[in-house]
């Protein structure tokens, strides 16, 4: 059977500290969302593959963040972790609707 | 597809197979068996856990996830206790049985341990491998007395690690000189000088003929009678090649395993690599050889065609802080010998240069090791004693030596980055850095010795373009020093980050190493108009808690001089029952530590508890440590809580480059370890003594007397004079104590001397002071701040 998204309403925009992350969770899942300088919004995993930073905390320049505990570098928007380390977490679509923001979980 | 077992997990067979990945990434289904219950680590970094400059954390080399995401399967805390080369099976302790179609074995060696008596007994250990480096710290929080059997490298590294760890050391050697197979003798007597000033004691051509104690160990008997008493052994006479598996199986055997230039053993599909394998007649134990052996075995596994193994020139470096060593080929002359020799007992510098039959063979270098890797590639291409005197005494006209150096050339032998993959890193990514190099490709990340090496090849890379003398650039975003930033910052009038960044031309948008900085240097620059910007500063000063590493907080509250009151301990209590803190923890600092704190809990006891906020988490002022001074110490020449009261209330919230501590002791005996702060006051008889410097953690260093004043008044206005210039002048995050060492005591001395200095720098100081709010009062009173920064967003999840 093929996995379905589905839209999760998380808050208004303006609910999101600007050039910060904030914790948001569903059910059990942490998620971390940032608010960009550039007015983007991405959510990826809250917990950084190395040793589980959360990462809503890490300081965020341009489309990364970096991870509070031990510093990776990760992108917000692809979930990947920069060089020289290795890894990954899992990001999420987001859509912006009348300033609604939406999280798409997969069902 | 082809089964590959891996007998090791460890760095010459992980190295392999990242190799192999490297080159045929789906070629092989890949299982790895290895004893130690961890992922591959960082063997050789092991002494700088011991030395405590490093983490066990930092030496992991591949995450668990590393084996996940390859595809290869792991089992760590497995043992692989035979191999049937003929059905091509390896069985493990657990009784599992792995069929193979290519064979690694890559266990390595153990330990060599003398075959005394009372060997068996506690407390004599061998230092190889992470549990060894647990037990040593493990004793050390015991025991005081350690002997370190054996004054090579390896026993060098381990007795500075247990001095650092606070034990006496004994060091038994069986030559009359130190590492008498790298060094010579002049080489080996410096450096037993230098240690010795470091604390260490040697026992030399002492011959140990039996471990003393019942069921622990209590001391060492030499041949020539005496005795020395020791809590801890640590037996570091050197390492074998870890064979048993293979001898068993019929795998051709001598001292190591036998390979030939392709790393095959005398069994086809068997292979071995690292240092259990034997090539031509040499067994190696550091670590570039056995990465060059893994390249070549990678290509022969994966059928690529390549050049074989041909051995390798060694080169060592010891790893002890306050001491440069070096030494590679030959290092005694004999008759056929030509030697250049240069000792200076007056600096402690020695280097020399053997030749043989014309070319250079070897060389020895004491105290200034800067030229070590130029020396080894010399060796390596054979520079005839022409070439080398032309080099040096025309140095126009000397050819950078890793210009000549073949592209495969390892640059980096710790993570194993070849000369070829930096140079590509260079033009590809535009690096002009050695930081960015390190950032992108590895290279220097691990020792740090391969640095030089990496400057001179950008140089060449790059030409005229790359400076050699460049200053070291704030980050990997700006080729840019903190000098030229803050110069830039004051001269064009720049008010905040993002314009700093515009105006100085960052490549990107900045990173969580420039962003902090760049926020402290424009506050310290204009603290009236300067807007803190809270998103460039890290987690625990922008939230005014300290982050735990299971995401929650731990809460500080300020306890001036470490003075309290009933009344105070009975709020702090009544807080931490009410939100059932984890831990209550007495701080090194003198005040209370509430630890296990939810982050949406915060502001709710900041209230409760209504006390200003202790900083434990912020670059600026920790506490001010007092002793009982006067009051009640019938030794108390002064009071010491009044005036660290008064300090700490006084510097409370300041931003400086770096956290920094204070104490005030009421007498030289300083029972508030005044001796090893940042600055220090140690009240004597009618005066004040003030000293600087002073610290207490990874690089301990003694403060030194500034000046001494007979009244209060003065002392305060020195004492701020002395951190408004630290603030005006230090790199971020640069200590007190390394900054007084980077600027000289005899400098801060001359300028604080200038009466007219000390009152503009107080000026400024009482500016930087006014703009102080206390952060947790102002947090709880701001509805966005609250929001923003404490509150986390929850959704439900729907019942469907």
């Amino acid at each position: 059977m093929e996995n379905t998204l589905r839209p999760v309403l998380v808050g208004n925009v303006a609910d999101l500290p600007e050039k910060l992350g904030k914790t948001v969770k569903i059910g059990t899942k942490e998620i971390a969302v940032f608010r960009l300088e550039n007015g983007k919004i991405r959510a990826i995993e809250n917990r950084c593959p190395h040793k589980g930073g959360v990462l809503a905390e890490g300081i965020v320049s341009g489309e990364f963040v970096f991870c509070p505990m031990h510093d990776w570098k990760i992108s917000v928007a692809d979930g990947k972790v920069q060089d020289p380390d290795v890894g990954c977490v899992q990001s999420y679509p987001i859509e912006i609707k009348d300033e609604q923001v939406y999280i798409f979980l997969e069902d | 597809m082809q089964k590959l077992v891996l007998i090791g997990n460890g760095m010459a067979g992980i190295r392999t197979l990242e190799e192999i990945l490297k080159l045929n990434p789906d070629r092989f289904d890949i299982t790895v068996f290895g004893s130690e219950p961890y992922p591959n680590y960082n063997r050789i970094q092991l002494s700088k856990v011991l030395q405590g400059d490093t983490s066990l954390k930092d030496i992991t080399l591949n995450e668990w996830q590393w084996y996940e995401d390859n595809n290869i399967r792991l089992y760590p805390g497995e043992t692989v206790t035979s191999i049937n080369k003929d059905q091509q099976i390896v069985y493990t302790d657990k009784g599992k049985g792995q069929p193979f179609d290519k064979l690694i074995i890559a266990t390595g060696s153990n330990p060599f341990m003398l075959p005394l008596p009372g060997v068996e007994k506690e407390g004599v250990i061998a230092f190889r491998n992470i549990k060894d480096t647990e037990t040593i710290v493990e004793y050390a929080k015991k025991y005081k007395k350690a002997a370190v059997i054996g004054g090579g490298l390896l026993g060098l590294e381990a007795a500075r690690g247990l001095l650092n760890l606070g034990m006496q050391v004994d060091v038994i050697h069986i030559h009359d000189f130190l590492m008498e197979r790298q060094l010579d003798r002049t080489a080996g007597k410096l450096l037993q000088a230098e240690l010795e000033m470091q604390g260490m004691n040697f026992l030399l051509q002492k011959s140990t003929i039996e471990i003393l104690g019942k069921k622990q160990v209590s001391g060492l008997r030499f041949k020539d009678g005496s005795r020395i008493k020791a809590d801890l052994v640590v037996m570091a006479v050197g390492i074998k090649p870890n064979v048993a598996i293979a001898q068993e199986a019929g795998i051709p055997v001598s001292r190591g395993i036998l390979v030939n230039d392709f790393l095959e053993t005398g069994i086809p599909n068997i292979y071995a690599v690292g240092e259990c394998a034997e090539h031509r007649g040499m067994v190696y134990g550091l670590v570039a050889p056995l990465y060059q052996q893994g390249e070549v075995l990678a290509k022969r596994i994966c059928e690529v065609e390549a050049e074989g193994y041909k051995g390798s020139v060694l080169s060592t470096h010891l790893k002890v802080s306050g001491v440069d060593v070096f030494s590679t080929g030959k290092i005694i002359e004999d008759d056929n010998s030509k030697v250049s020799k240069m000792h200076d007992d007056l600096r402690g510098l020695y280097q020399k240069i053997i030749f043989e039959k014309g070319k250079m063979a070897g060389a020895v270098l004491y105290g200034n090791t800067k030229d070590g890797n130029k020396l080894l590639n010399f060796i390596k291409k054979g520079t005839t004693i022409e070439e080398y005197l032309e080099a040096t005494q025309n140095p126009e006209k000397e050819i950078s030596s890793v210009a000549d150096m073949p592209d495969e050339e390892m640059i980096c032998g710790c993570n194993g980055i070849t000369k070829g993959a930096i140079v590509e890193a260079i033009h590809t990514q535009g690096l002009t850095t050695v930081e960015q190099v390190k950032g992108c490709t590895n290279a220097s990340r691990s020792c740090g010795g391969c640095k030089s090496l990496v400057s001179e090849l950008l140089q060449c890379t790059l030409g005229d373009s790359f400076d050699v003398n460049q200053k070291e650039a704030i980050c990997s975003c700006t080729p840019l020093s903190r000098d030229e930033v803050v110069q830039e910052i004051r001269t064009k009038g720049l008010t905040h980050i993002r314009e700093v960044m515009n105006v100085l031309g960052w490549k990107n948008d900045g990173c969580s190493k420039c962003k902090p900085a760049l926020n402290y240097y424009l506050g310290m620059i204009a603290p009236l108009k300067y807007k803190d910007e809270k998103e460039a500063r890290f987690v625990n000063e922008r939230l005014h808690a300290n982050i735990q590493k299971d995401g929650t907080f731990s809460v500080v509250p300020r306890m001036y001089g470490g003075v309290t009151t009933s009344e105070a301990l009975r709020k702090i209590a009544d807080v931490a029952d009410k939100y059932q803190v984890g831990t209550i923890k007495v701080t090194g600092g003198q005040r209370i530590d509430l630890l296990g704190v939810k982050k949406d809990d915060l502001p709710k006891i900041w209230a409760e508890l209504d006390m200003p906020s202790g900083s434990a988490y912020a670059k600026g002022l920790r506490t001010v440590k007092t002793c009982v001074g006067e009051s009640y110490c019938r030794f108390g020449t002064q009071d010491s809580m009044g005036m660290g009261i008064k300090l700490e209330k006084k510097f409370e919230g300041l931003n400086t480059p770096h956290k920094f501590k204070m104490a005030v002791s009421a007498c030289p005996r300083n029972c508030a370890e005044s001796g090893i702060k940042d600055v220090g006051i140690v009240g004597v008889d009618g005066a004040w003594e003030m000293y600087v410097g002073g610290n207490g953690g990874t690089h301990l260093r003694k403060g030194d007397l500034l000046f001494k004043f007979k009244s209060e008044e003065e002392l305060i206005e020195m004492i701020g004079a002395f951190l408004q210039y630290y603030r005006e002048t230090a790199i971020y995050l640069e200590r007190i104590s390394a900054w007084v060492d980077r600027l000289g005591l005899d400098h801060i001395k001359e300028v604080l001397s200038v009466e007219s200095m000390v009152k503009s720098l107080n000026a400024r100081m009482e500016e930087a002071l006014s703009i102080v709010q206390d952060p947790w009062k102002e947090a709880i009173n701001n509805k966005t701040l609250l929001k923003d920064l404490y509150q986390t967003v929850k959704v439900p999840t729907k019942v469907e």
